[in-house]
């Protein structure tokens, strides 16, 4: 018995050239993808992650000698399948801008200041419900160039892995009420309103540390596991 | 843990500009990489092989900003992952590795020469290696894969020959003939000679 991916599950992903989105016009390709049936090759997976990650590095305010400026929140959730099935043991990767929509990268010339006390990167391992959990400052929004007056919204990088080489997702967790959303040619490359919402945090006060820090709940959903089991050879 | 079952999964989104500290820092920040450029473990059997090459643009200009991530089966063909059943636990070969592009579009993987994988109907597929394209301005990673042109029979693969033959030689790394065990695989995200990309 193997693990069954539907190609279905992908319409929900952005074209793959939005043309509000000016850095896609030379990184996108231009002839058809070539469709093909999985094989063990795309069935399997990375879905290690336990030997790099240590165990704070999903603290991102207690890297540094300092602690960092901004608001301290927490970002927890599940990894699910799309049949709710949670998906243990899987590397949760994030990485985000400080509190004022600085990057610690050389290229973002962006004239905020940085943090010394942030770096923005964090990892860790889904537990075996597919729990995880960090604890960040939430990030700042920041200009882009991309159009005039453009600025994204603030928002989370995370990567994961899932089952298999084709659940591999790279996505954004974005935060409820952000007035930037109308306006943002990379959050609206999703074209469908219910799927643009998966993408955004929700609030949870139960899970609100009362003193120190708001929370938000952000389920990552993978593509996968169809209800029925397919033999292999 | 129970969870209603979900209306969707979770759309893709850009890897941006800025990854580079959170998932390929390889020595320029102070962060410790999850995973590197060099699959090679000590115990690792097989031919020892260097994957190279750069990624260009639709303007043939190199991508700086790229992340390329491999995935594949060790010697024998089989994968480090517990679906696979064939796998024998007597290696610590993972068969997953990451690298970023450098300023010139480069990238280099070193790792073995994978082995015979069967295919969707249980037939063997000729020897290659998975490879995933991140990058600023790519909505959705690209999936694609590397075959070697020193194996006999690369047209007979299965996922090959689904390839419009004037096109099948994006897929292909060629050896270097002056440096053995050294091959050379550019991407060109679009262009003339636009690599490959498969709809998985």
């Amino acid at each position: 018995m193997t693990l069954i991916y539907p190609v279905a599950s992908n319409s929900v992903h952005p074209a793959r050239l939005s043309p509000a989105y000016r850095s896609a016009f030379k990184r996108a390709p231009q002839k058809p993808l070539i469709p093909m049936r999985h094989t063990l090759s795309e069935l399997t997976g990375p879905v290690y992650g336990h030997e790099t990650v240590r165990e704070h590095d999903n603290d991102l305010t207690i890297q540094a000698k300092g602690e960092p400026l901004g608001e301290r929140i927490i970002v927890h959730g599940h990894v699910l399948d799309e049949d709710g099935r949670g998906v243990p043991n899987t590397l949760v990767e994030l990485w985000q801008a400080n509190a004022c929509g600085r990057y610690i990268h050389v290229v973002d010339q962006h004239p905020a200041p940085l943090d010394p006390n942030f770096t923005g990167a964090g990892r860790t391992q889904s537990d075996a419900e597919g729990y995880y959990k960090f604890i960040t400052i939430k990030p700042g929004a920041y200009p882009w160039g991309n159009h005039h007056n453009a600025w994204r919204p603030a928002h989370i990088h995370f990567s994961v892995f899932g089952h298999s080489f084709v659940s591999r997702l790279v996505t954004q967790m974005y935060f409820p009420g952000d007035p930037l959303f109308p306006f943002d040619p990379i959050f609206n490359s999703v074209t469908d309103a219910k799927a643009r919402a998966r993408m955004i945090s929700s609030f949870d006060l139960d899970n609100t540390k009362p003193e120190w820090a708001l929370c938000y709940r952000f389920d990552i959903v993978l593509r996968g596991r169809n209800a029925t089991p397919m033999e292999t050879k | 843990m129970s969870n209603p079952r979900p209306d969707g999964i979770t759309p893709s989104q850009t890897v941006g500009p800025y990854f580079k500290y959170g998932l390929t820092p390889n020595g320029e920040y102070e962060w410790n990489d999850a995973f590197t450029n060099n699959l090679l473990t000590p115990d690792v059997s097989g031919e020892r092989i260097r994957v190279e090459g750069k990624v260009y643009d639709g303007d043939g200009a190199v991508i700086p900003d790229c992340m390329l991530e491999i995935w594949q089966a060790d010697s024998q063909g089989r994968f480090s992952d517990p679906q696979d059943k064939r796998a024998l636990p007597n290696s610590s070969f993972k068969g997953f590795g990451r690298c970023g592009t450098d300023k010139s579009g480069g990238y280099a993987f070193d790792t073995i020469k994978p082995g015979v994988v069967p295919d969707a109907d249980g037939k063997p597929q000729k020897p290659h290696i998975a490879l995933a394209v991140f990058a600023r301005g790519m909505l959705l990673h690209l999936y694609t894969r590397i075959y070697f042109d020193d194996e006999a029979g690369n047209a007979a693969d299965s996922v090959l020959a689904l390839v419009p033959a004037d096109r099948r030689a994006t897929l292909i790394a060629k050896r270097k003939a002056a440096a053995g065990g050294v091959y050379t695989f550019d991407v060109h995200l679009q262009g003339d000679n636009e690599t490959v990309f498969f709809d998985v």
